[in-house]
């Protein structure tokens, strides 16, 4: 790459570096002077920000310098200041009602906010980010609501007091395990399983939905109703919907029929504050439907 | 590439000492063949003397005009309706605003200044290989703010002589004061420059108040601070040094020009052989230019534009005065350097005619490429809406089955109201076959209309409801629309619906 051979540039008269990089050599023009000064009060700079600033680690330490500047003391300070300046919204919060809340722009877009992160925090991991839910665990985001009519009153009482959790007032009812406790036979079960399809609009076998008429009455109706609407004040889901908690096919119906599944949901009073429940309730509200 | 480098020292050495030209070829490698060429070179002080001629003073009035706009614009008040500020030109970081005279644009419009951005770097071509590099010679703030400091050093110490005089004599009373005294003038214009710029991004009366009385933010003055530092530095005692080593453009500008660009050209066809010439002699078989080095001390570069375009020369044009005052002494024509083409004067060097070609590949290129970036922004400068509309749709879950088999899809819409009046707004969607909008906060089947304060953005939630019958294909398409009933301003959004599509039951 280099020639030994001194080399001029023809043009500036100038030096070359002696390297080639295709044919293009390099002028050996001198640096400017204050370029070197520049370097030098780089160095300056260094010194005094390593008196200044955090700079050298030690074994178990590092120097702290002068200012004992720390960027996770400022952060946490920066939140302390934010979570003081957010207290007003909150306190406005606690004062609203729910309906108030969503009529409100600026409550509504506080409430949505604080609602969408503690909905992140707390409920995403059961109920899915989105909040659609899977099996066993319900959709929020759809229009049937197994407690209550989806209103803010009913998701915000959910929050509050569960689903057969430990709170004094949680959300109660239990289905029996009509095939492991023996309430039924397998004949049986076979037959409600195709009575509980053709309420949902399905094709099923004739002869078992009409054995299992009678049964349906005795057995189901005191909770799913006559017409298998269900009933949200005791958390009986509506039979005649798509909707399906542990799913839809003949097997998964037969499946809860026999076992009598129901979920458990924990309380979060007590664990979450007024304003965050409330925001939470204003959250699941407007990206369900909104009823 | 067209950057010619010294033709002349072959043809005819050169009579009479030069200064050594900063930076400029004539380096050490010239000067020395044994010893090494030192690894850092001492700036070489430039004197450039005052001179007389139109171009000089063009430059006297594009800089009293330039300066002037930069440090009154700030003062100009506008009045605004309500809250907003009343000054015709800001930026407002704090809000995201940035206002100009009428007009207002928001932080999401930052594409207007990107085009700007991209016309100015356009328009930069397409002069430079026109014209040579105007920019740097009249325009560019370090050129600028060198000429008011080189007037300010000759106010205090004199002109080129006398500068150098005093440089040279001993420490004095009469040295210091002249010193002292330009320096804090230099100071206090770099103080200006400093404050003017503070005051595009604040209330220019209210940051002045507060600034004097010590009440002002501490980044006003960390910024004041540090543009009176580098303009202090930059143009006081770096100026050529700037162009030269720190600037990229010199080299940029390389890429645009060409034979046929004009620029600051010494015509040697005219000028050689030159040589001393005495009153009276005769100017045959010699040619114009007398050596005098005239161009050479009123060069802001210190360099010889006589070595041909060079990448210091800032295309200021003083040298242009600077030997037509020569020219008319010796009564010889003006011109002899002049803002001519390299291509012109090689022709005339042939004994041809100069042929001048303005119209060039790349001078067509750059001109249609502004003329088409200016029509694209003054069209959509023309046509900006002052209500904007953006439609986020949800991602997770996609779609949502309701109990009777419908498919609900949900939207969040931001809608801006980039007026001075509150506006009642109207939202309308076409979308998939028998679908219903809802939106969270607004009645049943009510109109969704909803009313947004001046220089406010509000959000809704909108829900897109279409039965089981309506679910032909995963996605349809789905356009929200906005629009301001009173001024009938529309904004469209085109997003999408998805659904299971038709396989799924």
């Amino acid at each position: 790459m280099s020639d030994k051979q001194k080399h001029s540039d023809e043009h500036t008269g100038v030096d070359t570096t002696g390297h080639v990089w295709d044919g293009i050599r390099e002028l050996d023009n001198p640096l400017p002077r204050w370029w070197l000064w520049v370097f030098y009060a780089t160095i300056a700079f260094a010194a005094v920000y390593w008196v200044l600033m955090p700079a050298w680690p030690g074994i178990s330490s590092y120097t702290h310098g002068v200012r004992n500047h720390s960027d996770r003391a400022a952060v946490q300070q920066e939140l302390a200041r934010l979570k003081a300046a957010r207290r007003a919204d909150a306190a406005r919060l606690t004062s609203a009602s729910l309906e108030q809340i969503e009529r409100d722009p600026a409550l509504q877009a506080y409430a949505l906010a604080a609602g969408a992160s503690t909905f992140g925090d707390n409920c995403a991991t059961c109920h899915g980010a989105g909040g659609a839910g899977g099996k066993g665990y319900p959709n929020l985001r759809d229009d049937a609501w197994l407690w209550g009519h989806g209103t803010l009153e009913d998701i915000e009482h959910t929050i509050r007091v569960g689903i057969r959790s430990d709170h004094p007032q949680t959300r109660q009812s239990q289905m029996p395990a009509f095939g492991r406790d023996g309430l039924l036979n397998g004949n049986q079960i076979v037959d409600l399983t195709q009575y509980v399809v053709a309420l949902s609009g399905r094709q099923a076998n004739r002869g078992s939905v009409a054995r299992a008429a009678p049964l349906f009455a005795e057995q189901c109706a005191s909770c799913h109703g006559a017409a298998g609407k269900g009933n949200p004040d005791l958390g009986a889901p509506d039979l005649t919907d798509g909707d399906w908690l542990y799913g839809s096919s003949p097997d998964a119906i037969s499946s809860q029929i026999a076992n009598g599944r129901g979920g458990v949901m924990p309380t979060w009073e007590g664990r979450l504050d007024d304003e965050t429940i409330k925001a939470m309730a204003v959250y699941i509200h407007a990206n369900s439907d909104g009823r | 590439m067209t950057v010619v480098i010294d033709r002349i020292s072959q043809s005819s050495p050169r009579s009479g000492p030069v200064p050594s030209p900063t930076g400029s070829p004539s380096g050490p490698g010239a000067a020395g063949g044994g010893a090494p060429p030192p690894l850092y070179k001492k700036r070489v002080p430039i004197y450039p003397k005052l001179v007389h001629g139109p171009w000089r003073m063009l430059k006297w009035a594009v800089l009293v005009t330039l300066l002037g706009l930069y440090y009154v614009i700030p003062w100009i008040r506008w009045d605004r309706p309500g809250d907003l500020p009343d000054q015709a030109a800001m930026v407002d970081f704090a809000h995201g605003r940035f206002y100009f005279f009428g007009l207002q644009l928001w932080a999401q419009e930052v594409y207007y200044v990107t085009g700007l951005m991209i016309m100015a770097a356009l328009g930069l071509f397409l002069v430079s290989s026109l014209f040579g590099r105007l920019w740097c010679g009249y325009t560019c703030p370090q050129t600028v703010w060198t000429d008011l400091y080189i007037a300010v050093e000759r106010l205090f110490e004199g002109d080129r002589n006398a500068r150098m005089k005093l440089d040279r004599s001993p420490t004095s009373f009469d040295k210091l004061w002249r010193k002292g005294g330009k320096h804090a003038v230099w100071l206090l214009i770099a103080l200006a420059t400093g404050g003017a710029w503070s005051l595009y991004f604040a209330d220019a009366p209210t940051l002045w108040r507060d600034f004097w009385s010590g009440r002002a933010e501490i980044t006003a003055y960390l910024s004041v601070g540090i543009l009176t530092f580098t303009t202090y530095v930059f143009a006081g005692h770096m100026r050529e040094q700037v162009c030269t080593y720190m600037c990229p453009w010199p080299r940029i500008q390389g890429a645009m020009l060409d034979a046929h660009s004009l620029q600051v050209t010494y015509r040697y066809d005219r000028g050689e052989p030159r040589g001393p010439h005495k009153k009276g002699d005769t100017w045959e078989g010699r040619g114009d230019c007398i050596d005098c080095n005239a161009c050479v001390v009123a060069c802001p570069m210190g360099i010889d534009i006589r070595k041909g375009s060079q990448l210091e020369c800032i295309n200021c044009t003083l040298c242009i005065d600077a030997c037509n005052e020569i020219m008319d002494k010796v009564g010889r024509l003006r011109g002899l350097i002049g803002f001519d083409t390299d291509a012109a004067v090689s022709c005339r060097s042939k004994g041809q005619p100069a042929s001048y070609r303005f119209l060039r590949g790349r001078t067509a290129y750059y001109a249609i490429a502004l003329f088409v970036v200016g029509t694209v922004m003054l069209t959509g400068l023309i046509t900006r809406s002052t209500v904007d509309l953006s439609v986020m749709r949800d991602r997770n879950p996609t779609y949502v089955r309701l109990k009777d088999g419908s498919i609900r899809n949900g939207y969040t819409l931001r809608i801006s109201n980039k007026s001075a009046t509150t506006r009642t707004l109207q939202i309308g969607f076409s979308g998939p076959a028998d679908a219903r909008v809802d939106a969270v906060g607004v009645e049943d089947g009510g109109p969704l209309t909803l009313t947004v304060a001046p220089d406010k953005v509000r959000t809704m939630r909108v829900f897109v409801t279409a039965p089981a019958a309506s679910q032909s294909t995963h996605s349809q398409p789905a356009i929200f629309t906005l629009t301001d009933p009173v001024s009938r301003d529309v904004d469209r959004v085109h997003s999408v619906y998805l659904g299971p599509g038709e396989e799924t039951p």
